[in-house]
């Protein structure tokens, strides 16, 4: 199939759900109070954009997600790293890091929230702590999944260990942290929006538990849905540094155009 | 005492501590094998006689557990510098180009990014491949990555070429045109070459000499033949010959019983 007529399809599949949406809920089959009205929720988000009230919490939350991804990102391969290069070190730790990671670690949020405050900071830390495993645990299954055959080859051609780290652990890093970038733009979204909703005075995350309190179930569908482009938006963007940086890969896009 | 040879094996053993549910393991027993200079050596024996294990050994990735190895007269410690290596497996930088995998060695030491280009792009011009500098490995041919391969390990100019069965995985015809291109880069300056594989035909019209090993486990050299094949040499028409045929059989009656073991072994 065309790749247009794929998009085509697409979208009419998002219209055909907002209409059966629109039908079932101005039917009464389904309440709306409980379900809300597809009509009055995209206005709703029509009058946050017309009349700008949305930006400051898009803004906020948007910081909050990009840094929580960037840094989480960042400490997850350098940690990845380290650890898969590093035998004693991986041995050392590895209790902790399972048990980090198995800890339900929302439940870190209002603690976080004493710790750095009600701004910015405690809602970026929960991303990073979301964000760090996933890159971390492909990383330094990546690295240590690196074909002997390459590391001799490199050794044989004279590379040290800086070399080693910086022309083969790196670039064959990356192609796994890619792996990972998905799904971590989601969980940088729930960090931010998480710790929002559990004590702040800003970001699309304050909105919705705002509408929440008053029973403003389209205010909250407004939120949601906002969020949703949002992370498509992110999560494209990933695709895009992904084509770029990964073109040696066997079947990602090979030609130079575009 | 050793002489004062290029590579030279003294006593090689080699043992691999059992682990787990396996055993211990010992893969060659007490090879003594020397390469003199420009003498082109091929290393044939059943499959897992530990070829490829003497080979490690010989380009330093791998200790010998006892005896030692020599390269021009001075005891080896840690890789192999004056050696390339030619190995059998994929064994170029995936997300590097052509050209960024040739330059991959003098960029290790420390030559300058313009200069090392110049260089690698001559190289890529003499294993054939200019027009295809830009493209990455997965983008190439089997044989186009062999040529890669061995333009990236050429172009540091090793006294000594250590290869793994370099063309097992590739095609008969680009088999023996990648053979025959061996050989004219060869003649060009007679590097000591050390070529294991498990093909009798092919060590025998490539070589100065062919290196038999018994059957593994703790495999020995079991026989040594001198190839008097006149050079420069095809290695397709020289099958043809009667002499290569001569030796053939020759070497084959060396070979066949250790084939027989390994494959009983193998069955056990």
């Amino acid at each position: 199939m065309k790749r247009g007529t794929l998009v085509v399809c697409q979208i009419g599949l998002f219209v055909g759900l907002l209409v059966l949406w629109h039908v079932l809920t101005a039917t009464e089959v389904l309440p709306k109070f409980f379900f809300g009205e597809p009509l009055v929720v995209l206005m709703r988000v029509r009058d946050w954009f017309v009349s700008g009230k949305i930006y400051p919490h898009l803004g906020v939350t948007l910081i909050e997600t990009i840094l929580a991804f960037l840094i989480g990102t960042a400490l997850g391969l350098v940690f990845g790293l380290w650890l898969a290069l590093s035998d004693f070190a991986a041995k050392l730790l590895n209790p902790y890091i399972t048990a980090l990671n198995s800890m339900p670690r929302v439940i870190l949020a209002p603690i976080f929230a004493v710790w750095f405050g009600l701004d910015i900071k405690s809602k970026v830390m929960l991303g990073i702590t979301l964000v760090f495993f996933i890159v971390f645990f492909s990383v330094y299954n990546g690295v240590r999944e690196v074909s002997p055959t390459i590391l001799a080859n490199a050794r044989m051609l004279g590379a040290n260990g800086r070399h080693l780290l910086r022309h083969v652990y790196l670039p064959s890093a990356t192609a796994w942290v890619f792996s990972s970038l998905h799904a971590s733009v989601g969980m940088a979204f729930v960090g931010a929006v998480v710790g929002e909703y559990l004590g702040s005075a800003r970001g699309v995350g304050y909105l919705i538990l705002q509408a929440e309190g008053v029973f403003d179930i389209n205010t909250v569908f407004a939120g949601v849905l906002v969020l949703t482009a949002c992370a498509l938006v992110l999560d494209y963007a990933v695709t895009l540094a992904e084509r770029r940086l990964l073109r040696w890969r066997p079947g990602s896009v090979t030609s130079n155009a575009s | 005492m050793s002489t004062m040879g290029t590579l030279n094996l003294e006593c090689v053993t080699c043992s691999f501590p059992a682990r787990g549910i396996n055993a211990g393991y010992t893969a060659v027993a007490d090879v003594d094998l020397d390469v003199a200079e420009g003498e082109f050596v091929s290393v044939v024996g059943p499959t897992g006689c530990g070829k490829s294990t003497l080979l490690n050994v010989a380009a330093g990735l791998l200790a010998p557990t006892k005896g030692r190895v020599t390269v021009f007269g001075q005891n080896l410690q840690g890789v192999n510098t004056r050696a390339g290596y030619l190995f059998q497996n994929e064994a170029l930088m995936p997300w590097r180009t052509a050209l960024q995998n040739v330059t991959a060695g003098l960029e290790f030491r420390g030559v300058a990014v313009a200069q090392a280009r110049l260089h690698a792009t001559d190289w890529l011009r003499r294993v054939g491949l200019s027009a295809h500098g830009h493209k990455y490995p997965h983008e190439l041919s089997g044989g186009m990555r062999k040529r890669v391969a061995l333009a990236q390990t050429l172009i540091l100019d090793p006294k000594i070429l250590l290869m793994d069965e370099p063309f097992s995985a590739l095609d008969v015809q680009t088999r023996s045109l990648m053979e025959n291109e061996l050989l004219n880069l060869w003649a060009q300056d007679r590097k000591s070459v050390m070529f294991v594989t498990h093909d009798l035909e092919e060590a025998i019209s490539l070589s100065d000499r062919v290196v038999v090993m018994s059957a593994g486990p703790a495999s020995r050299l079991i026989g040594e033949f001198a190839i008097d094949l006149p050079r420069p040499r095809d290695v397709a028409e020289i099958r043809l010959t009667p002499r290569f045929v001569e030796i053939h059989k020759l070497i084959w009656t060396a070979l066949r019983d250790e084939v027989q073991k390994a494959y009983a072994h193998a069955l056990d």
